[in-house]
């Protein structure tokens, strides 16, 4: 291309009926790109092309740029492309800080948000920041060159910041007179090391960003490819999918209250769909409610989706403000202070385990230490790298990737960033200068995991089928196998309850047994602790175990105090609606202080016991037992008789 | 699931209300820069949509020159009461009344009575955050712009010391005297405020829009006559002329362009088939020093 002409785009549609070109340019989506390349792999030149041809250039620009094409210039033709972005050499001459640029450009299919991040030693750091807010990466390969080195280190940094879709732009076609087999190899050399990194979409396009072939019109000299042009795949690559509509999150950024009748919480849904009337809890506190309305930029609406910045109102009084999360009572994420993170250093001085820094996440901005650097990343060749220097400590220079553990002061509600971007990426500031200094994705809450968590049901396991059913054993045993889930607070009267209540059951000739504390934390669940994430699968155990016993006809009574509203439904749904019979023993705490029986309440109180339920530990009681007692004023007995008479009435003992 | 997409404005909207409230949640006296232009405009009206149904919970700030155009003040008075915002006016009181473009020079002008008026009004009242409707594809020099931009005490930009902005985490801790320029716009290009004031039907200063207005023509800039405190040159005489202004500024600074153009649409139609870029209206941008000097001193 010699003479540079400007064209406008959808010029017919623009001047017969401007109403239309703007209703469909209204409602096009937008896609993000980040551009990675080394040094002269030809990245200004492919951007400068893009904007050219999709013809975002005003007649004034391209006159200068023809100008300057004769004076600045790299190449021999009268118009060089690389000058409309302002090319890194420029910048290195007039001492400007080199940094991620932001370019805009659309068509009728989307508006294109492209990072530029210059490849420059500087590279970690930048493609980091470009990276974190992309959809989609174009990696450069000059043809004559093939995979490099920096091809690597740019791939993996894509993935570590979660991109999911790739294009590969094999440029210089033209230098390597548009090879097929060059090409050819190129591809298979990128894929050999590239299957590690979990893309899920990566696409290969050869094309002359300097002479334009296929970057937005078909190429005459690359014929052999029938692929789609560079322009083409970029405006119909599928991102819908990419985002999580599963989780709801939505962390809260403000509260609105323009009078007492309004208590609006704000905040950018960070994934899920969020319905008017779905029970949420609010983290870290776990109080519980409902959706009463949604507001939107438009006003009311029945649902809101991830990306969209709205206002909700609960149905009831509870304590909500600016650092919280409102989850889905039956899909809450971690709730803790320790974390393990890939972190991004960036800054000149280096991270040190041990040092304490601000870390914000989502709208929360939390003190805490970088307990401990457990490796670094060689970014070159994708390894991790033990690297203690003599004093046994790691440290994390600039642009260096290390994985490491963090502990806060006070805990955050997180998810792996792999399943959540949002509630997965954190910054860490430093307490004096206040400047960013690195960013994290957190790969997983530090437990020592038992192996359960982890493994899914193995596609080898087959439920076998007894010639015997559970029906043919509740006949048997003239009862059904049903769960009494007694829930309550320490010493309020789960156990002595569950005592009477087996004694009954079992003069009345009912086969029952009782699950507690005594028999289940001494051996199944021996491994574990008090932590949320213990308390949860502590009872998940006993759901399971307490399903298996109804399945063989028993009735279980469980005493526990299944604290949490979302463990008990959890419970709920293994066990079965009909067969699960939630008891709330609900005595007073001052009552259950009071009694102490085994002088837990005055350990809590001075400390000795933490993260004890009622005391520094939330008890939510439940919104809808199947029954309540009130120990307060009532014997034992007279409880068991309550709860006898209400197992009757369900029809689950004759 | 694919029912639940955003279209690109509705994505653009959603980021710039997270960016608003962001800021407001964690500065003490975040404060708007108000320019009464069209990127204003739709700035303060994502404002309003943020804080919904509440009120907007910090006030506006207008540098005031004391020559933009006559239409302009009227509509900051109507602005105030649609909005119910409070809209502080600051005019730099060491130049009231005496500064003019014409005595002293657009350069000097700019200077004294916007650049240096807006560091007074910012020390004046405390403010350490200032929203402002600037975009990174104005200009060159902007793309690389932060959505948080640091300053000194000495409302100094330091290109060096501007720190990396990752996901939507904003990093908004500053020491005492510093402060923040926040650019919730910088994402939105000068097509999407367009296709936004017309979806949202936001009123804009009538100045836009193609009507018959008096104008001299000066190196080749058509000028609007807009008082009479305009100094006419020997045998200058004012001709009507049809015109709109494609950005607002003081008016003997800003040039007009010769449109038909009376609604949004025509006004975008005509912006997408001409051929010239959107600042060249801005008498000032000629002006020597670039807009990367403009910026470390202080100027949006
Ligand atoms: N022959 C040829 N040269 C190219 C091509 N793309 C870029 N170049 C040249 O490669 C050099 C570096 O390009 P540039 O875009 O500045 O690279 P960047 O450093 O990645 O931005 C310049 O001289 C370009 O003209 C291409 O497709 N073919």
């Amino acid at each position: 291309m010699s003479e540079a002409t400007y064209e406008i785009q959808e010029e017919a549609l623009i001047r017969g009926d401007i109403a239309e070109y703007l209703n469909r340019h209204e409602t096009k989506d937008l896609l993000r790109i980040l551009t990675c390349g080394s040094v002269d792999d030809g990245k200004s030149t492919l951007i400068g092309r893009l904007l050219y041809d999709s013809h975002m250039i005003y007649e004034d620009q391209l006159d200068k740029i023809r100008k300057d094409s004769k004076i600045y210039g790299t190449t021999d033709e009268d118009f060089d492309p690389a000058l409309l972005t302002d090319g890194l050499k420029a910048e290195r001459e007039q001492g400007i800080t080199i940094d991620v640029a932001y370019r805009y450009f659309s068509t009728d299919k989307r508006k294109f948000i492209i990072a530029d991040c210059p490849g420059h030693e500087q590279y970690t750091r930048n493609m980091a920041t470009g990276a974190s807010t992309c959809n989609l990466a174009t990696i450069l390969i000059d043809a004559r060159h093939g995979v490099i080195t920096q091809t690597k280190r740019h791939s993996f940094i894509c993935s570590l910041l979660g991109i999911k879709h790739v294009v590969v732009a094999v440029n210089k076609m033209d230098l390597v007179d548009w090879s097929e087999e060059k090409y050819n190899a190129i591809v298979k050399d990128y894929n050999a090391f590239v299957s590690r990194l979990g893309f899920s979409d990566i696409h290969f396009i050869p094309l002359s960003a300097l002479k334009g072939d296929n970057v937005v019109d078909h190429s005459e000299n690359l014929a052999w490819y029938d692929g789609p042009t560079f322009l083409h795949h970029l405006e119909h690559v599928n991102i819908s999918t990419d985002r999580n509509l599963i989780d709801m999150r939505l962390p809260v950024q403000y509260v609105i209250r323009p009078n007492l009748d309004f208590r609006g919480f704000s905040g950018t849904m960070a994934s899920g769909v969020l319905r008017v009337g779905d029970a949420v809890a609010s983290l870290p506190s776990r109080q519980t409610s409902k959706i009463k309305a949604i507001y939107g930029p438009d006003g009311e609406m029945d649902e809101a989706f991830a990306a969209q910045a709205i206002t909700v109102t609960l149905e009831d009084e509870i304590d909500v403000s600016r650092g919280n999360m409102l989850v889905p009572v039956n899909n809450i994420p971690h709730l803790g202070n320790e974390f393990e993170a890939m972190v991004v250093w960036m800054h000149e001085e280096a991270a040190e385990a041990g040092k304490s820094y601000l870390i914000k996440h989502t709208s929360s901005m939390v003190p805490g230490l970088l307990t401990d650097i457990r490796y670094k990343v060689d970014v070159n060749r994708m390894k991790r790298e033990k690297n203690a220097d003599s004093a046994g400590t790691i440290s994390l220079e600039l642009n260096e990737i290390g994985r490491c553990h963090m502990t806060l002061h006070r805990p955050i509600a997180f998810d792996p960033y792999e399943k959540n971007h949002t509630t997965g990426a954190f910054i860490i500031v430093d307490r004096l200068s206040n400047l960013t200094l690195g960013a994290g994705m957190i790969v997983d809450r530090v437990v020592s995991k038992p192996a359960h968590k982890k493994a899914p049901v193995s596609q080898n396991i087959v439920k076998s089928h007894s010639l015997v059913s559970q029906a043919d054993r509740e006949k048997l045993l003239n009862q059904k196998g049903s769960t009494i889930w007694l829930t309550g607070l320490s010493g309020s009267g789960k156990s002595t309850v569950a005592q009477e209540l087996e004694k009954e059951l079992i003069a009345q000739g009912r086969l029952c047994y009782i699950l507690d504390g005594d028999n289940v934390r001494h051996g199944l669940n021996r491994d574990l602790g008090f932590s949320m994430e213990d308390r949860t699968e502590n009872i998940r155990r006993i759901a399971e175990v307490s399903a298996l016993m109804n399945d063989a006809g028993v009735i279980v009574i469980s005493s526990f105090i299944s604290p949490y509203i979302s463990d008990r439904a959890s419970a709920r749904e293994v066990i079965g609606d009909s067969d699960f019979i939630e008891v709330f023993i609900d005595t007073p705490i001052e009552v259950c202080e009071q009694r102490d029986p085994k002088g837990l309440y005055k350990k809590a109180r001075s400390g000795e016991i933490q993260q004890f339920t009622g005391i520094s530990d939330p008890y939510e009681a439940p919104q809808s037992a199947e029954l309540t007692v009130k120990t307060e004023n009532m014997e034992p007995t007279a409880a068991a008789e309550l709860i006898i008479d209400d197992l009757r009435s369900r029809g689950l003992i004759g | 699931m694919s029912g639940y997409n955003l279209s690109h404005l509705k994505q653009l909207e959603a980021e710039s209300i997270h960016i608003i409230r962001e800021v407001a949640a964690e500065f003490e006296h975040p404060v708007m820069m108000y320019s009464i232009g069209k990127d204003s405009s739709v700035m303060l009206h994502l404002a309003q949509k943020a804080f919904a149904p509440g009120k907007i919970p910090f006030p506006l700030l207008h540098v005031d020159t004391q020559w933009k155009f006559k239409e302009m003040y009227k509509f900051r008075t109507l602005i105030a009461e649609k909005y119910d915002v409070d809209i502080k006016i600051w005019i730099n009181p060491e130049g009231k009344d005496q500064v003019s473009p014409f005595s002293h020079g657009s350069e000097k002008h700019t200077q004294i009575m916007k650049t240096d008026g807006l560091k007074q009004a910012l020390d004046h009242y405390k403010f350490d955050a200032a929203f402002g409707g600037a975009r990174r594809d104005e200009e060159k020099s902007r793309a690389k712009e932060r959505v948080y931009s640091f300053r000194n005490e000495f409302h100094q930009w330091d290109p060096k010391n501007q720190r990396p902005e990752l996901w939507n985490i904003y990093n908004a801790k500053i020491d005492k005297g510093e402060s923040i320029r926040v650019f919730p716009l910088s994402n939105w290009t000068e097509l999407d405020i367009w296709l936004y004031l017309l979806r949202e039907d936001i009123p804009i200063v009538p100045l836009y829009y193609a009507a018959e207005r008096p104008v001299v023509e000066r190196e080749g800039t058509l000028i609007m006559v807009d008082d009479d405190r305009m100094p006419l040159k020997d045998g200058e005489i004012p001709m009507q002329k049809k015109v709109r202004f494609r950005t607002l500024g003081c008016y003997p600074l800003t040039g007009a362009v010769e449109s038909e153009a009376e609604t949004v649409e025509e006004i975008v139609q005509e912006m997408l088939l001409t051929t010239t870029s959107e600042r060249q209206g801005r008498v000032i941008d000629g002006d020597k020093s670039s807009m990367e000097d403009k910026k470390k001193d202080g100027y949006f």
